[in-house]
């Protein structure tokens, strides 16, 4: 079977397919180097990386990365100690009302964004509370929440439960068995989990845009910018920024969990 | 005992920040506005409702919407099976993993900045206009976007350019499931197939596709789903006809009609229950 080559149209499509989703992002870094500036001008008439200095000099930039890595920040802190408290509650029992959990876990991610973003902010509208820092965290740790909890309990689930078993009977507590029976066995599923809640949170945009009230987080300066453009290439520069802190922890994510599964 | 002292974390934040806003939205959809002093009447009644339906131009941006989701879903299955088929069937460990890690960057990287670069691609002098004008298709171009309902003033103020753009941001979400599908398909069949006469063609219709399909249909519960809840995208590239995501976003925002809002967000909710409904009939659940 594996000698057979695949059909001409079927490489073609394949190709592409991998090229549709990789050429966007590909000009993305081509037009951070134009010198046009007004337009989006192909091909760009002259390069330059002046655009990059530009962007250095923007406050409202760095004030809205420093907002978005410190909500990512939180956020995920906040979908570690959930999703693993959750997922040890889980991975052994069987009880009515389990599927519930899950289910309940998953519906953040699942549901259109909108429709946690407008159901948020009713509910934020309902208990007069005031749109803020926290608004934003508390939505963000809402949908983060099932990175970690997939991630720890399927290692949860390979895990050798005897070792738990025997750290119990040999008398060691419950803190001391998760410290050390538990801890080392999910670590590299926690960091996963971890990589992939920050990527998450620091990305997000459409939930973000209900619950935030003045701030703006890094998408939502690009959204704006989209919407408004200023500078144009400047927003390129600032993407090859988002691009670069989702994808560093993605690929590590990604390596975490390859090492160990094969 | 520890069990529910373990679980009480979750069930604090999901069950009471998470379920209580959805009831608070529900409930907020039960509410209305009051025309005079536009202040939320907090009162039961189906007025909301009654307005939501009674309003011929909701009803057109739902069907714009949903029409919108079926389209984009329909493309990405042709533009993912091929891929998702070579994946599965003739790629080697070395080339797989590479595939996989190229359908799998795409979805992780920023939503937004996969939106900008569309921003790039579809303008009036970008690479897309060029690209065509060198091969000498630019007329035809102009004669797809005069077409009524589905062109525009130009590609980035276009159904079409909505259209793309939706594709090419959902396009991993359906890559992923056929491909899990395909997978699954033993080599037994297809080898026995072939053994009983079946020509690759025949075995690939009837045997094959079958198979995969529950992939397809698990695929689609994403694409679907995502573009009923979408306001970005068709508020970058759109004309002025809204989708149900933007008309959410308008009612809440600058009209403060949250009862509206809420109601109308209650809309893709339903649409997708009733998906997800026939999905399961469809054995989508056990392909996911």
């Amino acid at each position: 079977m594996h000698s057979e080559r695949a059909p001409l149209g079927l490489r073609i499509g394949t190709i592409g397919a991998i090229l549709f989703l990789h050429v966007p992002l590909l000009l993305i870094f081509l037009y951070a180097f134009t010198t046009e500036d007004a337009s989006f001008t192909f091909p760009p008439p002259g390069l330059t990386t002046e655009w990059f200095g530009v962007l250095w000099a923007r406050r409202e930039f760095w004030e809205a990365l420093q907002l978005s890595l410190t909500v990512a920040v939180i956020s995920t802190g906040i979908a570690l100690a959930l999703g693993t408290i959750t997922s040890l509650a889980l991975y052994r029992s069987r009880f009515f009302g389990r599927d519930a959990i899950s289910l309940m876990i998953i519906l953040p991610i699942a549901l259109p964004g909108i429709v946690t973003g407008i159901a948020l902010r009713s509910a934020i509208n309902l208990t007069g509370l005031d749109f803020s820092f926290w608004t934003i965290v508390i939505g963000h740790a809402t949908f983060c929440v099932v990175t970690v909890y997939n991630n720890v309990i399927a290692r949860l689930r390979r895990t050798n439960y005897s070792q738990i078993e025997a750290s119990m009977d040999l008398g060691a507590t419950t803190l001391q068995t998760f410290r050390y029976i538990i801890l080392p066995n999910i670590a590299t599923a926690l960091l996963a989990g971890g990589m992939l809640a920050f990527a998450l949170s620091f990305d997000e945009v459409i939930v973000t845009t209900f619950t935030a009230g003045q701030q703006e987080t890094l998408p939502i300066w690009i959204l704006n910018q989209l919407i408004r453009p200023r500078d144009r290439p400047v927003t390129n520069v600032a993407a090859i920024f988002v691009i670069a802190v989702t994808l560093i922890p993605l690929l590590l994510a990604y390596r975490f969990t390859r090492d160990t599964s094969n | 005992m520890t069990l529910i002292l373990m679980l009480l974390p979750i069930l604090l934040w999901l069950g009471v920040v998470y379920l209580g806003s959805l009831s608070a939205m529900l409930t907020q959809s039960f509410f209305s506005l009051d025309g005079f002093s536009g202040r939320v009447i907090r009162e039961f009644t189906f007025r909301t409702y009654n307005q939501l339906l009674s309003d011929a131009s909701n009803l057109d941006i739902i069907l714009r919407t949903a029409g919108m989701a079926a389209a984009v879903t329909i493309t990405c299955a042709l533009i993912a099976f091929p891929l998702a088929y070579y994946m599965a069937r003739y790629a080697n460990y070395r080339m797989k993993g590479l595939l996989y890690l190229g359908v799998m960057l795409p979805l992780w990287s920023s939503y937004i900045v996969r939106v900008y670069s569309w921003r790039l691609i579809l303008a009036q002098e970008g690479i897309l206009t060029w690209f065509l004008n060198g091969l000498g298709l630019g007329g035809v171009l102009n004669w797809v976007l005069s077409i009524p309902g589905l062109g525009g003033s130009s590609l980035s103020f276009s159904y079409l350019g909505v259209f793309i753009v939706f594709v090419y941001i959902w396009l991993p979400y359906m890559i992923l499931p056929i491909n899990a599908a395909l997978e699954r398909v033993p080599k037994s069949v297809i080898e026995a197939s072939a053994d009983l006469g079946a020509r690759p063609g025949y075995t690939f219709r009837k045997v094959i596709l079958p198979l995969a399909f529950p992939g397809v249909v698990a695929g689609s519960i994403f694409t679907f789903s995502l573009t009923l809840g979408d306001y970005i995208i068709p508020s970058v590239f759109g004309n002025s006809s809204f989708y149900i995501g933007q008309a959410v976003y308008s009612h809440q925002g600058t009209a403060g009609n949250i009862p509206l809002a809420a109601a109308l967000t209650v809309v893709p909710i339903i649409i997708m229950g009733v998906y997800l409904l026939i999905a399961r009939r469809l054995g989508a659940f056990d392909a996911l």
